[in-house]
């Protein structure tokens, strides 16, 4: 039995606008493991978002509770909720979210700048470490505009992987690249989840790339639809492969 | 997180935005700037205008008769006859904080030059005058103890009376002029010395022995005026007091009696002309701080608007674990480092304002420490004040809406 590192019970979050009453989550219970590979999926309006922000410390539950790594974030303050952000979650977001003007190294340090007890050394070699692990050590003096989408959202999954934490977030992190650049996309991940042992929530509403998790939980009206374990999971590297190979502007450095 | 880190992060974010940040700084340099500037000249006038009062002897004491009460009528001062030798010698015995002291008597009367005349006043004063007043001589030398005691026909000429009894540049030296049916030989030249601050003509007089202006001319032994030195300025009012004890005690004034004589000193004057010129440094100042307060809200503007357009920054940075105290210190740092590297740049352009003003207007400026360490420490200040509320606004977003804003 592996460690349990998200623990959710009857989790509900209401929101007053003026006199109405909007009940976006009606009671989400569920658990992920160590080392899962989940994705959440749902139309607008099914409650994903806010499961996603309350999922990331963001928001926190009206009802329920939420044990991230076995802390309850409803008994934290603002302060020690973006603490927790820090030291267990590494988001990755759909529009990417790095700094302009800034070099993809300094992005990926960001989080450690928030960790007093990292020293600007170690802070730098943790760095180059995560760039490294998404392969693009050789492009940490580049800025985000002389990247390209694939290469942005491999940095900012650097920047996710750089503090270490009990678990990936992911955000329609597919969402602003063509296909093939997704599947690179999804390959790393399932490579960080398979290898690296990383767990991974992954928000998105495209069965396609759902198919490559190992488990899939459907909302619906705030309320989980389904929640089963993939049989069949994909490999995106076989995908991946099994393209055609065209002249693609993407040539990315391997 | 740390101060470096703080630092290097709003670096950064001046960096980017090089031409605003160095418009915003513009406010506070002109406000520091002109501080500085404005108090160097008011500090400077002050100081000349002072430098013009020593240069009248500013440790200067005057006694004079006080006006009097005679039969009900008022008596003006002048006209009394009350100070005596027997004053000098009670005040000469007597006096700890008195350097120098002369008698003074004063006559009005036309010199005559062969056909060339001029109406002037003969003061009728004991060497050491000469020292009180901070007189000096351009040719010749001051009458002797000797001449005093001979009530000698010598006297000293100012460039006023030389300029209308000499009009044609012969050498005033050794000749002898006439004041009123008396004959004077001229033994010294006065330096010009001009006019003085209430538009009266300083070189327009002519020294001799005291004893010779009250025998030969007044036929009086009494005396217009006493001029003292005091030990310095300070002990100024400590001479002032003595002088009014031994006084009253040489005249024989019971406690219920007024003083016949009236003690004066330069120091009312400068305090006079320093207050106003005080007033002056004030008004400057208080222009100068307005412009640094305009330049603070300037940095406030620009804050808001930096706040505004960074808001997908903010939702980022605290979405990866920025508290709310980060983000205000990392806004504030941006705020406060426009304002201290706007007040360095001030200070320097002060400076250099200053040196143009002295050397192209000829205005005499002092930059004086406090208001250099005052307006950097206001600027300082601004920054922290006038970037606290944007600061405050950035650290109070809602990560989920932050991150969401486009």
């Amino acid at each position: 039995m592996s460690k349990i590192i998200l623990e959710i019970k009857e989790l509900k979050r209401d929101f007053v606008m003026g006199s109405e009453t909007v009940h976006a989550l009606r009671g989400v219970s569920f658990n992920v493991n160590a080392g899962e590979f989940v994705t959440i999926m749902g139309s607008s309006g099914s409650g994903k978002t806010t499961l996603l922000n309350i999922l990331g410390c963001l928001d926190k539950p009206s009802i329920g509770s939420y044990l991230l790594d076995g802390v309850d974030i409803k008994k934290l303050s603002r302060d020690q909720l973006a603490n927790l952000r820090n030291h267990k979650i590494g988001f990755v977001f759909q529009s990417y979210n790095l700094l302009p003007r800034t070099t993809a190294l300094e992005n990926v340090e960001l989080p450690l700048l928030y960790d007093k007890e990292v020293s600007a050394t170690e802070r730098r070699q943790r760095a180059l470490a995560a760039l490294d692990q998404v392969k693009l050590a050789d492009r940490q003096d580049h800025t985000p505009s002389q990247l390209s989408g694939g290469q942005q959202q491999r940095v900012a999954i650097a920047r996710a992987l750089v503090n270490e934490p009990v678990m990936i977030l992911a955000d329609e992190a597919t969402g602003n690249l063509d296909s093939r650049t997704s599947y690179e996309i999804m390959a790393l991940m399932q490579d960080l989840n398979t290898n690296k042992g990383k767990t991974i929530v992954f928000v998105t509403h495209e069965p396609d790339i759902a198919s490559f998790s190992s488990r899939t939980i459907m909302l619906r009206d705030g309320m989980i639809q389904t929640d089963q374990e993939n049989k069949n999971k994909r490999s995106a590297k076989e995908v991946l492969a099994s393209l055609p190979k065209t002249a693609d502007y993407s040539t990315e450095a391997k | 997180m740390s101060l470096i880190n703080l630092f290097r992060i709003a670096f950064k974010a001046l960096e980017r935005n090089k031409l605003r940040a160095f418009l915003t700084m513009l406010g506070i340099i002109i406000g520091v700037g002109s501080v500085i500037v404005m108090v160097a000249i008011g500090q400077g006038s002050k100081q000349s205008i002072h430098d013009q009062l020593s240069n009248m002897g500013t440790n200067m004491i005057t006694v004079q008769p006080a006006s009097n009460l005679n039969g009900g009528v008022k008596i003006a001062g002048t006209s009394f006859q009350t100070l005596t030798i027997k004053d000098i010698v009670a005040l000469k015995a007597g006096a700890q904080n008195i350097t120098e002291i002369s008698q003074a008597v004063t006559a009005r009367g036309q010199a005559i030059n062969g056909a060339l005349n001029w109406p002037t006043q003969m003061a009728g004063v004991s060497p050491e005058y000469l020292d009180i007043r901070k007189l000096s001589l351009r040719d010749g030398i001051a009458f002797t103890p000797t001449d005093l005691l001979t009530s000698a026909k010598v006297c000293l000429i100012g460039q006023t009376v030389v300029d209308n009894l000499f009009p044609n540049g012969e050498n005033p030296m050794g000749k002898v002029i006439r004041f009123g049916n008396i004959p004077f030989q001229i033994i010294g030249i006065l330096s010009p010395k001009g006019f003085n601050a209430f538009g009266q003509d300083q070189d327009d007089i002519l020294i001799a022995p005291y004893t010779t202006v009250q025998k030969r001319i007044l036929a009086t032994i009494y005396y217009t005026n006493i001029y003292a030195s005091a030990t310095d300025e300070a002990s100024t009012d400590a001479a002032v007091r003595e002088i009014t004890t031994i006084l009253r005690d040489s005249h024989r004034l019971t406690a219920v009696q007024d003083n016949d004589f009236t003690v004066r000193t330069q120091q009312e004057l400068i305090a006079t002309l320093s207050s106003t010129s005080g007033l002056l440094t004030v008004l400057l100042t208080v222009v100068a701080g307005i412009s640094l307060v305009i330049g603070g809200i300037g940095i406030m503007n620009i804050m808001y608007v930096s706040v505004t357009e960074r808001t997908k920054e903010i939702g980022l940075r605290m979405s990866i674990g920025a508290r709310g105290k980060d983000i205000l210190m990392q806004f504030l740092m941006e705020a406060v480092l426009i304002s201290i590297t706007g007040g360095v740049i001030g200070v320097i352009f002060g400076f250099l304002s200053t040196q143009l003003v002295t050397l192209l207007l000829k205005w005499p400026t002092i930059i004086s420490e406090s208001s250099v360490v005052l307006s950097f420490v206001v600027c300082a200040v601004t920054g922290i004040f006038f970037g606290y509320y944007p600061a405050q606004k950035a650290s109070r977003l809602d990560p989920i809406e932050a991150l969401r804003y486009e």
